[in-house]
């Protein structure tokens, strides 16, 4: 039987939930689904969510990650929870510049600056 | 294209090309490629996206066919402002015309060429240097 290799690590906080990705690259357009699928049963599962999506292990991505990162935000922001984004190496970092995201997303420079600003 | 994009980046590295280079060739390539596909050839799996590259000590050009109708590259809303800010796709010209110095499309947007030149390293500015 296939190894299937976990996409996300998920963590519950007191008051927030945080999703840690475990790929270091982010490309193929089955694997984005996968995420997809495993990050929104975790945002289904809680009313008014506080998620937080921990970069650390991503080395590479594409813009369809980003678009997946729009979804995910529509969605959160429809059931009137937060979402925050963490420890995006600088080459990621500058992606979400370019494409203005920056002005779209609440980017922190780690999980605790991140919980720190929950309301 | 894994294969070409590995091959492609190996040789960036042993023509002495940076982290910034490979990072920014990566990415365009991947974009490139799935527009080629996504766009281009509609992801019909019996067209083809044809992939060429050479590098030297200096650059890397790579041009890149689909077997679509091809199209205006002009129409293609800037991902950045307004209402395009908030939609999940759209964006994959940008870091491309972004991360290469050269973006061109033929007549027809059905084959792309691009080049990215060997970065130059950067000069550590003396603290006493005036600047002229």
């Amino acid at each position: 039987m296939a190894e299937i290799k976990p996409k996300i690590g998920v963590q519950y906080s007191d008051n927030a939930t945080i999703v840690s990705f475990t790929d270091e690259k982010i490309l193929e357009e089955r694997d984005i689904k996968a995420l997809q699928d495993s990050i929104m049963s975790v945002v289904e599962q809680a009313e008014r969510i506080k998620l937080i999506l921990d970069f650390s292990n991503v080395r590479f991505l594409s813009s369809a990650v980003l678009g997946l990162l729009i979804r995910i935000s529509k969605r959160i922001y429809e059931k009137d929870g937060q979402l925050k984004l963490c420890n995006i190496n600088p080459k990621i970092f500058e992606i979400f510049k370019i494409t203005r995201l920056t002005t779209t997303f609440d980017i922190y420079k780690d999980v605790e600056s991140a919980v720190e600003d929950l309301s | 294209m894994v294969k070409v994009c590995d091959q492609a980046l190996s040789k960036l590295e042993a023509y002495g090309f940076g982290k910034d280079d490979i990072f920014a060739v990566h990415l365009a390539l991947e974009e490139a490629f799935l527009n080629a596909v996504k766009h281009g050839n509609k992801m019909d799996s019996s067209k083809e996206v044809k992939i060429d590259y050479s590098v030297d000590l200096d650059k890397i050009e790579i041009s890149m066919t689909d077997q679509g109708d091809g199209f205006e590259p002009s129409s293609v809303a800037d991902p950045r402002y307004g209402e395009d800010l908030y939609k999940p796709g759209g964006r994959g010209l940008l870091l491309m015309n972004s991360y290469m110095d050269v973006v061109k499309f033929n007549e027809q947007g059905n084959s792309l060429y691009m080049v990215r030149y060997k970065e130059k390293p950067r000069l550590t500015k003396d603290k006493d240097q005036t600047e002229v």
